[in-house]
């Protein structure tokens, strides 16, 4: 009997033991039936979301290789800070940018711009010839080109400063040219480099007046050069993801778009250095404003206009051909758009009366009865408030960071509207939570997912993954000179060929003359003419 | 009795609360390290790039070195869901307590709340220089102290039956 009972007391020891030893373990398995639950729950959320809005995942990848081929001699007419950035792109810049940047990296972990510059794709080419008008300029482009800080190592050639485009564009050798001035000279130097047969790669906007584009287009088309306008959003990733969600229906009928420009600093309002070297002797400024209608002898008045040219008609269409440009051609290459039917434009100068003539405050509103869709753009040069561009949908609206200086969102969200037919079901039973974006797209990050966390509204919101794409940082610019000199090579098509170049040209120019005029203009297509 | 011996615990009310805490900081750490490791998008370069104070610096060495990014990925990951398994099964208890004490005193110190530095990330309350992780911090000090886990843990059948 006391050995039962001793034997019992054992055996319930034991048994209290184990229980003591076990008691938290289904704790543990409440967390992980709560965890498998949880996972279940997002994957449902997921597929409900995902199967409809994302169908291809993959995003254009960059080819490299093609520079193998043949080997280009290119020329830059306008080494300024447009003209150095595109150089640049295309593998050379000068030795005070080298020191400053790679100092940068120095001094600052994060700073990646010299790394970024240095992991470029070797482009296969060399810069031989360089014309400005401002020799400190002229000279920089010469250094830039025998720099030996460069992605590809040291250069085969150094280029040939040349005092007139002209001459530049007499030298044989010279395979293409890229064109930074200020837009007075884009249309006379692209149409004489496209008649000696180079190829052109343009700074927006196309040209200063509509007449001038029309006669670009033609002398390019009837050339067959490859042309290139310089709007490197063609490139960017976050665009070509918007216009796949757009072309797959997630926003549903859209009969708005909101474009906008918010600067809010002089350098945002062109109120640029006037370099202390800038002198009579070294500025040629009877050639600068040979194109120009109004004529200033040269004096303080030139050394500002000289340096801060897009302040005034004379040399430019300010806010129109330098930033509604970028939007404008963002929105077509999303939406395919085209020329607007109509256009009309308001504003003036508000906030900067330092003489300048184009406005500091504009909106433009473009009519495309067609599409039974109007796209307005806003731009102010006194407020930074970050207000992005938005595409508006009855089912969804597409927020998105703006192309010029606005939108604290890099990339897009998508938000589902309250009173969305497409999603009205999803909407009630919860599926779709409003408050949430239905897609959120960050370029840098892997994030493409329907389903956004937390951490990735922080990163959408900031951009901080922007300079950690796949561990490499690519410059738009770079890849946009690349596409160019692709298309040479393969004698193609480049991303902003002369087409879509002609819709941003005409659209700028039908919302400037209305700015002019004080009417809405008209596009008539067949006549290729402003009504 | 040494009334230093803090591996005494010395009635049952005493015992059920330190198991609830410490099953309470397991479930937070494991599912910490568990939704991070299911979300392929998680990475700790935000939180780094935001880090402020006296390991700013370090932050940004790892952030800008892909290889030592990608290893603080996967120690948080992988080490948050490993010590919260073993604080709320109670293996090893004594030494995950300290490890997991260890990387919430890093999160503190790579964003302490101290006065003057402003985070871009909103936190989740209102903090002069006492914090939750520090809290939480402090609240495995004590874990690691008295050892729960021998008692009511898988730690009861590693450690020696008669001492409890």
């Amino acid at each position: 009997m006391s050995n039962n009972t001793s034997e019992e007391k054992r055996i319930n020891l034991k048994r209290r033991e184990l229980l003591k030893g076990l008691a938290t373990v289904p704790i543990f398995g409440l967390f992980l039936v709560n965890l498998w639950k949880k996972i279940r729950r997002d994957a449902l959320k997921k597929a409900n979301l995902l199967s409809d809005l994302v169908q291809e995942k993959s995003v254009p990848t960059i080819i490299s290789g093609l520079s193998d081929s043949r080997h280009l001699n290119i020329g830059i007419i306008g080494y300024g800070g447009r003209g150095s950035h595109l150089i640049r792109g295309a593998g050379f810049a000068t030795k005070g940018w080298t020191d400053i940047v790679s100092e940068n990296a120095r001094n600052n972990k994060l700073d990646k711009q010299f790394e970024t510059f240095m992991t470029q794709e070797n482009l296969n080419c060399s810069l031989i010839g360089v014309c400005d008008l401002f020799d400190v300029r002229a000279n920089q482009g010469i250094d830039a080109s025998k720099n030996e800080i460069r992605p590809g190592g040291k250069p085969k050639t150094t280029a040939i400063r040349y005092q007139h485009y002209t001459d530049l564009l007499e030298n044989q050798d010279i395979d293409a040219v890229i064109v930074a001035t200020p837009d007075h000279w884009h249309s006379r130097i692209t149409i004489d480099a496209a008649r000696a047969g180079k190829h052109v790669y343009c700074e927006k906007g196309l040209t200063r007046t509509f007449d001038e584009a029309i006669k670009v287009y033609n002398t390019v088309k009837n050339t067959g050069i490859t042309f290139q306008l310089g709007h490197q959003n063609r490139q960017v990733e976050a665009n070509y993801k918007a216009k796949q969600i757009i072309e797959q229906g997630l926003l549903g009928k859209i009969n708005l778009v909101e474009l906008a420009t918010n600067r809010n600093s002089p350098w945002g309002a062109w109120v640029w250095g006037i370099h202390p070297e800038g002198n009579a002797k070294t500025i040629d400024w009877d050639t600068f404003q040979e194109p120009s209608p109004n004529k200033i002898p040269f004096g303080e008045e030139a050394l500002k206009r000289f340096f801060r040219w897009r302040c005034w008609f004379d040399y430019g269409t300010g806010l129109s051909g330098d930033l509604l440009s970028h939007d404008f051609d963002a929105i077509n290459q999303i939406m395919d758009l085209g020329i607007p039917k109509y256009a009309s434009s308001t504003g003036g100068v508000y906030y900067y009366k330092d003489g300048r003539d184009v406005p500091d405050v504009w909106n433009a509103t473009f009519e495309y009865p067609d599409k039974d869709l109007t796209v307005l753009y806003s731009a102010t040069l006194s407020s930074n408030d970050p207000r992005g561009n938005r595409i508006m949908g009855h089912d969804a609206t597409m927020q998105m960071g703006g192309q010029s200086g606005g939108g604290s969102v890099h990339g897009f969200v998508v938000k589902a509207d309250p009173e969305s037919t497409q999603y009205k079901e999803r909407l009630e039973s919860g599926i779709i939570n409003q408050q949430y974006p239905i897609y959120t797209y960050s370029p840098g990050s892997k994030q493409i997912d329907g389903v956004t966390s937390a951490t990735s509204r922080y990163f959408a919101n900031k951009g901080l993954l922007y300079t950690y794409r796949e561990g490499k940082r690519v410059d738009p610019t770079h890849l946009h000179v690349k596409d160019w000199l692709d298309s040479i090579r393969n004698n193609d098509q480049p991303k902003c060929n002369i087409e879509v170049a002609l819709h941003e040209a005409v659209a700028c120019h039908m919302a400037t003359e209305s700015y002019f005029q004080g009417r809405r203009i008209e596009w008539d297509p067949v006549n290729k003419k402003l009504i | 009795m040494n009334y230093l011996d803090s591996s005494i615990i010395k009635n049952a009310y005493q015992l059920y609360g330190l198991v609830t805490l410490r099953v309470l900081i397991g479930w937070h750490f494991l599912y910490e390290g568990v939704s991070k490791i299911i979300n392929p998008y998680w990475s700790s370069a935000a939180y780094l790039l935001d880090s402020k104070g006296p390991f700013s610096g370090l932050a940004e060495t790892i952030v800008s070195n892909p290889t030592l990014l990608s290893i603080s990925d996967y120690v948080n990951m992988w080490g948050l869901a490993i010590v919260g398994a073993s604080l709320m099964l109670g293996l090893l208890c004594r030494y995950t307590a300290l490890i997991g004490m260890g990387f919430v005193i890093l999160y503190y110190l790579f964003a302490p709340p101290l006065l003057g530095l402003e985070y871009s990330k909103p936190g989740e309350g209102s903090y002069i220089i006492v914090n939750k992780n520090l809290i939480e911090a402090c609240a495995l000090w004590v874990i690691h102290s008295f050892h729960s886990s021998h008692v009511i843990g898988l730690d009861r059948f590693l450690s020696n039956p008669k001492s409890n």
